[in-house]
């Protein structure tokens, strides 16, 4: 079966075109990941408009060669000139930099090169392995827990806010309101239109999205008037070599922090809303922790950029795990993929893997021919980074602008597209200004139409609501989504009020419940596992205070 | 100064601060009214005789949700004392004009894009698009002849290249214009 739906989809991937825009992409995204500022997220945003044209698996093999580009072009403004193109490559620079500034500069490149390989290898074996698995449980399934799965990636918008929860969730609802403009799926009603044809439509997922990433972002690029005229970094001509073979065998010979940094990537990954640039400062940390000489970490020691950049590679793989498995995306950049996939009539789900096994595995394959593609055209697209640095800012701004007007026409050769790229561009520059993060917004726009195509589902069924609390997944995901609006409390308070010490024990227990009402004898093995677990951890928890009292 | 004068000064300026209303709270009421406006447009949202789950019940709930939260927010906002940037910084830096010269470049785009796409039909996605780039890079990046040359050229060569890989490559028939057929051109 997997080798049968592996040739499937080397049928799919292996042919020239795909592979050429596969090349373009990565390339596009080792040179955007390299420029500050300019993020993979709106990389892979603006390599939307070039896709829908394309094959659904051409598609999303070009947007995953920008996607793994990106994440190793970070390393080159990182290592060269210390200031990180992504913040997944922010821990780089801590050793690259200074190692570059030592004079081996062709060295640190290697090492983030071929740490950047070997993460992401390992993690697209962990994805083609567990995916498909992990996917099984998806044929379960009932609406109920659909529903219940999709409310629990909504609530993840609340982990995407950052410090101001209500703003993520204010921004994660506008979402899901932008997504019910225009004709409902269902009834085929239109609503919200005013009487205005523009708006008996609806809202097009791309121009939204385009307009409210990549547009708003340029408006705060160019902003201010004299960084606007500057050069994208200050950097002089650089002649580099770099040095594969020395900094292969050196990354090698550093296996167990190799994968342990990926390991920490693709587990970070899975974690919805975790994404590579937590990763990368966790691996490092990790490594510097293990290490037998963590006093060399800092001045350009190998391990320092083996770890970060092995695990912000590695991330890709734990995130596309999320999206294949479960029909959810854990970050912007999947949100956006999972975005392309409806364009194509692929409707994400948790049975997608079963139900369209030659796409789900030309995604799988993408991944891993990626991250060969990009080994090869760091030398390249190093070259290339140097002329792009020349560039000032404001020339980019204005000719990506132009880009996107275009882009969002060609999706269905309506210029209303365009007017809602232009709308979007003006609220996402509001948003940003006024403290509202984007990605909720996002989310909301991709998953509204799925959560209540499954609510209808559900309620067609039975208009018993008590369901969503009786099916044991759907009881699951939604104990999950508590836990997850809590999280970010969690996370603030976490050491300095009490109640963040039951916090663990409390979602241990919680999620043993559904467990045990599920069918078989693993999984109320593993709920008797997780009580045992729970109950230690509130025993630990409640240590601290005994201590106090007394 | 005197300390008395200089106390007086300073009382003026924190009653005029408190006066103004927090950031927050005009955003929250703002989002409130734009919630409000929703759900009475909600009512208008036509109910069919089949299917079980009305069209208007999904966008109800979100708007449901999106009061709570908004309330919430104005809660918060009224709780939390006037910030930096609520009143003081605009009164420092001049208010609207001091507004306006922040946000002059952003704001020249956003002209400069509306008048794009609302000549679009006229100028078409070539000449139009080579337009706005020129206009954008000018606005942006100053007008000394020689960078007027150099946009010029700049907008010529990007905006050809682009409208050539989508016209030719990707098969899209991009918007021509009353202008290009005028002139008798076509693709």
């Amino acid at each position: 079966m997997l080798i049968e739906n592996l040739l499937g989809a080397l049928g799919e991937i292996g042919n020239i075109q795909t592979l050429a825009f596969m090349i373009v992409g990565a390339t596009a995204g080792l040179i955007s990941g390299a420029i500050p500022g300019f993020t993979i997220a709106m990389a892979v945003v603006l390599t939307l408009p070039f896709t829908f044209g394309m094959p659904p698996a051409q598609g999303i093999a070009t947007m995953i060669g920008v996607f793994v580009g990106g994440l190793s072009g970070g390393l080159m403004s990182g290592i060269l000139t210390g200031i990180p193109g992504t913040p997944s490559s922010v821990a780089t620079t801590f050793d690259g930099f200074p190692m570059a500034r030592n004079g081996d500069p062709g060295f640190a490149l290697g090492l983030g090169v071929w740490a950047s390989f070997f993460g992401g290898i390992v993690s697209a074996v962990l994805l083609i392995a567990v995916a498909p698995q992990l996917a099984r449980i998806g044929l379960e399934f009932q609406p109920w827990d659909y529903f219940s799965l999709v409310f629990f990636a909504l609530t993840i918008t609340a982990s995407l806010a950052g410090q101001n929860l209500i703003k993520g969730l204010i921004a994660g609802a506008l979402g899901l309101l932008i997504a019910t403009f225009g004709e409902d799926d269902i009834n085929g009603v239109s609503r919200f239109d005013f009487g205005i044809e523009y708006l008996q439509e609806g809202f097009a997922f791309l121009p939204v999205l385009i307009g409210l990433f990549a547009f708003s972002r340029l408006m705060t690029d160019v902003r201010d008037p004299r960084t606007a005229t500057m050069a994208l970094t200050e950097m002089q001509n650089v002649s580099i070599r770099i040095e594969h073979r020395r900094a292969a065998l050196t990354v090698l010979k550093s296996w167990g922090n190799l994968i342990r940094s990926s390991l920490i990537g693709v587990f970070t990954g899975i974690l919805p809303a975790a994404g590579s640039s937590i990763s990368n400062v966790l691996a490092y940390d990790q490594a510097k922790k293990a290490s037998k000489t963590p006093e060399k970490f800092g001045d350009g020691f190998p391990d320092g950029i083996i770890a970060p950049e092995s695990a912000n590679n590695a991330t890709a793989g734990g995130s596309l795990i999320t999206m294949m498995a479960l029909g959810i995306p854990g970050d912007i950049i999947t949100a956006v993929m999972l975005g392309a996939l409806l364009i194509h009539d692929v409707i994400p789900s948790p049975s997608f893997i079963t139900e369209a096994p030659v796409l789900a595995y030309s995604i799988f394959l993408a991944f891993f021919i990626a991250n060969f593609l990009v080994l090869g055209l760091q030398s390249g697209a190093l070259k290339l980074f140097v002329l792009v640095t020349r560039v000032r800012m404001y020339v980019l701004a204005a000719v990506i602008l132009a880009y996107c007007g275009i882009g969002v026409f060609a999706l269905h050769n309506i210029v209303s597209d365009i007017w809602t790229l232009f709308i979007f561009g003006i609220v996402g520059y509001i948003l940003r200004n006024l403290g509202f993060p984007l990605a909720p917004v996002i989310l909301g726009v991709v998953l509204g139409p799925i959560a209540e195509k499954w609510l209808s589902r559900s309620l067609a069924i039975s208009t018993d609501v008590s369901m969503f609390f009786t099916q044991p997944w759907s009881l699951f995901f939604v104990i999950a989504s508590v836990f997850s609006l809590l999280f970010t409390l969690y996370q603030r308070d976490r050491g300095k009020k009490p109640w963040t010490r039951f916090y663990p024990p409390a979602l241990m227990l919680s999620l043993s419940a559904p467990l045990f009402m599920m069918e078989g004898v693993v999984r109320p093995v593993v709920a008797g596992g997780l009580i045992v677990f729970g109950l230690y951890l509130l025993y630990r928890a409640q240590k601290p205070q005994e201590v106090v009292e007394s | 100064m005197a300390p008395g004068r200089y106390a007086i000064l300073v009382n003026r300026k924190a009653d005029r601060i408190m006066s103004l209303p927090n950031r927050d709270t005009i955003i929250a009421i703002g989002l409130l009214f734009f919630t409000g406006v929703l759900i009475w447009a909600s009512f208008d949202i036509r109910s069919p005789d089949y299917g079980t789950l009305a069209p208007s019940a999904w966008p109800r709930s979100v708007l449901g949700i999106l009061l709570v939260f908004g309330l919430i927010y104005l809660f918060q906002s009224l709780r939390a004392s006037p910030g930096p940037e609520s009143g003081e910084e605009s009164v420092e830096r001049g208010g609207l004009a001091g507004w306006f010269v922040k946000y002059r470049n952003p704001l020249w785009c956003y002209l400069i894009y509306f008048l794009f796409l609302a000549s679009l039909p006229f100028f078409g996605a070539l000449i139009g698009g080579i337009l706005l780039v020129f206009l954008l890079l000018s606005v942006l990046g100053g007008f000394a002849p020689r960078k007027l040359l150099l946009h010029g050229a700049i907008a010529t060569i990007s905006m050809g290249a682009m409208w050539s890989i989508f016209t030719f490559g990707l098969r899209v028939i991009l918007p021509r214009g009353s202008l290009f057929e005028a002139m008798g051109l076509s693709f």
